[in-house]
């Protein structure tokens, strides 16, 4: 028998969300149907929803973040949860307390669902293997796992520029190798049906098996980028470093970083993602970060729908 | 008992509400059905704001029991509620609970001078203070039926009676 999928319930339904990995092209379109109106409340004068009152929803970081922080805390207000933030690299953990004793602690608040940011891979499904079943865990980044929430958003901000998902031609740009973002970006868009997907990065930050995620692999930004709808950035990450995978960041702006002139020879109307934060001068250009086709801003706004989207139809399994 | 026609109702609704509204009421027909009587009686009435329309689903009183409705719709109140005369509409009247999920999301958008109701039919079964100042008319089915308002491809509308669906 096969193994049941440990992000579902018995009856199917989204129970954590962890990977995109595995998920099923209803459950993706589900989110993203039910982030749209979110996002019209968002722009109300009232900008509060009663769905979470009274659940209590605890952000696990125990990796340094700013906005993927807020964005979930600021979902999780927006639909009346209480939220509870811990910076865990500062608290028990620097004590020696394990994970599962702090989650098993934190359950015994009666948490109801724990957002939790690690840099270990599998982190979130660590916990989700091991808390109760009225508890909900959604991975807001593992690693260079997963980043489920944040392809998420990236796909509802693609779907809301370019409407139909099979008829695109995708680049994604830079450090694939360190980036959850990236390998999450990528299941989403298949799972969705993009016919053509591309990694475009020098040899020394792609993964030696990116060809078996289904993409196109470029290590010319010029070939990569010709007649592309969407381009989508990744921050280069200079703290998962380790050795001398980029010469300089000069020399990687030089290559791979995204300027107008790189930008002409996608599709006239192409949008450029980038998931934040930017290094701009190193991936990316401000002319471009900042120009007409930057469709960045939008997808933080959109984070937020997209996160109080998931956290409702979790709680409500 | 056969169920009346639904455009001889919708005929009856608005003749009743011609003479009872202002010209700067505002009609919000509730997904889905709603939203097609509101839309017919937005044309017939000339009213001067535009029509708004709301998916109750994020202020239902169920969520806790059967989740997140699994398709919901954006709300659309494009005019300031606040100080405004308001009428909602809704095909069948039934609890009563769609109705005060609807009420608790208008007043999320401002406090309105008032809110009256306009319904196709209804059916009974009230477990809220909750009635219509419109009806069209009052209809009695069994407690395991419900009445669905249906429109074809000319807009035409017609109610069906249907087994009761219940998501455990």
């Amino acid at each position: 028998m096969q193994q049941r999928n440990p992000q579902l319930n018995a009856r199917g339904e989204l129970q954590h969300l962890l990977t995109i990995e595995g998920l099923p092209a209803e459950i993706l379109h589900q989110i993203l149907d039910t982030a749209l109106p979110f996002v019209s409340v968002t722009e109300r004068e009232v900008k509060k929803l009663p769905l979470l009152r009274g659940k209590t929803i605890f952000n696990l970081f125990f990796e340094p973040s700013t906005r993927t922080r807020t964005t979930f805390e600021i979902a999780a207000k927006r639909l009346s949860a209480d939220v509870v933030n811990l910076n865990i690299g500062t608290s028990s953990q620097s004590k020696g307390e394990t994970l599962l004793d702090t989650v098993a602690n934190l359950s015994a608040m009666h948490a109801d669902m724990f957002i939790v940011r690690h840099a270990e891979s599998g982190a979130a499904h660590l916990i989700a293997r091991h808390v109760a079943p009225n508890i909900h865990v959604i991975n807001a980044g593992d690693g260079r796992h997963a980043h489920p929430t944040q392809a998420l958003l990236d796909m509802f901000t693609i779907r809301h520029y370019k409407k139909d998902f099979t008829q695109l031609r995708v680049a994604v740009v830079g450090d694939i190798l360190h980036s959850r973002v990236a390998r999450s970006q990528i299941h989403a868009l298949n799972v969705l049906g993009v016919p053509e997907v591309r990694a475009i990065g020098p040899k020394t930050l792609l993964p030696t098996q990116v060809g078996n995620l289904g993409v196109h692999v470029y290590h010319d930004m010029a070939k990569g980028l010709k007649d592309v709808d969407v381009v989508m950035m990744l921050r280069l990450q200079n703290e998962r470093m380790s050795g001398s995978l980029v010469p300089s960041p000069q020399e990687y702006f030089k290559s791979y970083g995204l300027t107008r002139d790189k930008l002409a020879l996608a599709r006239p109307d192409a949008i450029v993602l980038h998931p934040g934060p930017m290094n701009r001068g190193v991936e990316i250009d401000s002319s471009v970060a900042d120009g007409g086709q930057s469709v960045i801003l939008p997808q933080v706004t959109f984070g937020i729908a997209v996160r109080m989207a998931v956290m409702s139809i979790l709680a409500g399994n | 008992m056969p169920l009346p026609d639904a455009e001889a109702l919708l005929d009856g609704l608005t003749e009743h509400m011609r003479g009872a509204l202002t010209p700067d009421t505002a009609l919000v027909g509730i997904h889905t059905g709603g939203v097609w009587l509101a839309r017919r009686l937005h044309a017939s009435l000339g009213l001067l704001p535009p029509l708004g329309s709301l998916d109750v689903s994020f202020y239902r009183d169920d969520y806790q029991r059967i989740g997140l409705h699994p398709q919901v719709k954006p709300s659309d109140i494009p005019f300031d509620v606040a100080g405004r005369h308001l009428v909602l509409v809704d095909d069948v009247l039934f609890t009563g609970r769609t109705i005060r999920a609807a009420m608790n999301e208008l007043f999320d958008y401002g406090r309105p001078e008032s809110v009256r109701l306009a319904a196709l039919v209804d059916r009974g079964g009230r477990e809220l203070p909750i009635c219509a100042q419109f009806l069209g008319a009052t209809v009695e089915i069994g407690p395991d039926e419900h009445i669905e308002l249906r429109q074809d491809a000319t807009n035409r509308l017609s109610l069906a009676l249907v087994p009761r669906a219940r998501r455990s």
